[in-house]
């Protein structure tokens, strides 16, 4: 019963936030301030997990490709396909939903716990939507900006491995790069990850939003936030899976 | 005005508030006191409109409030101002964006207009070369007083204030009070204060309204509360050695 009344609690929250926003350019510069906040700041963690993600694959695919009838550039082509179908998109989420997620849990949580967000219902504002719509649509928009990013600085990472180790030659690995590429992974990486920053910022933005207490709870909300949003992320990684891939 | 007519709040099986009706006079700080728990703060919050009652009415002058949809609310609630108790200002915003946030969220006023608006209400509230600080740059006073000059950036011709004393030392409280008091003459606004500052109820007290244990208990002016021989309300008012020596 617990879990339905927050289903239907998260859903009323969505149908607020996604009204018509009460002043368009408000919203278009609370919209630049989460960009910046979600996406712009998150840019240094999702180069370095990349890179070394990128790296570590094709180190482990040089090392179990270990078989004089197995083409090396196998191991360009498996670290590709990694980094594109799941490394990128969902790894980066789940990073995300714990950086991010935990970032607008917090900030929202703390708005209502200091009555910022009576505040703003008092002076006739929409509250939902003028605080958790710029985060859903800067998420929604930047998310897979830095996805592709993320697969481009991982590919550059295994490239860099195989170079130092001397593992496969960079000729096989980039010949791996390039075997049997299909544009339809990178759409299918695309929509997993518009919908994972879709999870990110409203089950963040409803953990934050409905937290009642003190400095505490705002804690306890910020973990909740990264839990659910992970556990979705799974959950929807399978479902779009199964719907996308087979 | 604002008329409360026989309101009733419960939170589950807890009766708050118990067929409560008063009026809250235009130009007149209008108190409402009460012990904590007693009901105010609910009292207040059914007011403005953050929680919604479980029977009776409120009305703003001529406007049933209480029995309006979430989105026809807005209106009314443009010409209200909050002064909640801890500022509620948003730290991510300077004072003059604060100040200037309602006035960039309803009106289509130029910068300049608005910027001139925000100084001149940081001057009502004597508060000058504060625009670019932050709040957390801002004593308990100051917060108080950009608070109270974003409440009254709209014009609102009703304010309300809960427990605009709270955490200021004796100083700053009665010059908070005494600001809100001016404001409210000046304004000609109807101005609602939820409060147990007893310095607060005899100096700017022109209405007051007890309530104890959810029901409204007595109403009357800084002068009766004097010579009133309630018993409930002389065992809040004169709980103190101060107060009980005032009253002798």
């Amino acid at each position: 019963m617990g879990f339905l009344r927050e289903a239907g609690d998260y859903v009323s929250l969505m149908i607020e936030t996604f009204k018509r926003p009460d002043k368009g350019r408000v919203f278009r510069r609370q919209l630049i301030i989460d960009f910046h906040a979600l996406g712009v700041d998150s840019i240094g963690i999702v180069v370095f997990i990349s890179l070394f993600t990128g790296g570590i694959i094709a180190m482990q695919m040089a090392y179990n490709i270990d078989n004089p009838l197995v083409p090396l550039y196998l191991v360009g082509y498996t670290t590709k396909q990694m980094m594109i179908l799941e490394i990128s998109p969902t790894i980066m989420s789940l990073i995300l939903a714990g950086k991010v997620g935990s970032s607008i849990a917090s900030e929202i949580g703390t708005m209502r716990v200091t009555e910022q967000i009576d505040a703003l219902k008092v002076m006739g504002i929409n509250p939902a939507n003028y605080l958790i719509l710029p985060k859903i649509t800067a998420a929604m928009l930047f998310f897979p900006v830095l996805v592709v990013f993320s697969i481009s600085v991982g590919l550059a990472g295994g490239l860099l491995a195989v170079i130092i180790t001397g593992s496969v030659t960079p000729t096989d690995f980039i010949d791996g790069l390039r075997a049997w590429w299909q544009p339809f992974d990178i759409f299918y990486a695309l929509i997993k990850t518009v919908v994972f920053a879709f999870i990110i910022a409203s089950v963040s933005g409803y953990k934050g939003y409905t937290v009642q207490g003190g400095s505490v709870e705002v804690g306890r909300a910020s973990t909740k936030a990264v839990v659910a949003s992970s556990i979705l992320i799974i959950i929807f990684d399978l479902i779009l899976t199964q719907m996308l891939l087979t | 005005m604002i008329e409360v007519k026989d309101i009733s709040k419960s939170f589950g099986e807890q009766k708050v508030l118990k067929n409560i009706s008063t009026k809250f006079e235009k130009g007149k700080t209008n108190l409402i006191i009460g012990q904590s728990g007693s009901g105010k703060t609910v009292l207040m919050k059914c007011c403005i409109g953050l929680f919604d009652v479980d029977e009776g009415e409120i009305n703003f002058d001529t406007r049933c409030f209480s029995g309006l949809k979430e989105k026809d609310k807005k209106e009314t609630r443009k010409e209200m101002g909050v002064l909640f108790q801890g500022g509620a200002l948003f730290d991510s915003f300077t004072v003059e964006e604060n100040i200037m946030f309602p006035l960039n969220m309803f009106t289509k006023q130029t910068f300049e207009e608005k910027l001139n608006r925000v100084n001149d209400v940081l001057s009502h509230v004597n508060l000058v070369n504060a625009n670019s600080k932050f709040p957390a740059e801002l004593s308990g006073g100051m917060i108080k007083r950009v608070a109270i000059a974003r409440a009254i950036a709209m014009n609102p011709m009703y304010l309300f204030c809960d427990e605009p004393n709270s955490g200021l030392d004796p100083k700053t409280a009665e010059v908070i009070d005494e600001l809100i008091s001016e404001l409210t003459h000046k304004f000609d606004m109807t101005t609602v204060i939820n409060t147990h500052d007893m310095n607060s109820v005899l100096q700017i007290g022109q209405k007051i309204a007890f309530i104890n244990k959810g029901e409204l208990w007595w109403e009357g002016d800084n002068k009766d509360i004097l010579k009133t021989d309630n018993k409930e309300l002389n065992e809040f008012v004169f709980a103190t050695e101060l107060t009980r020596r005032i009253k002798r």
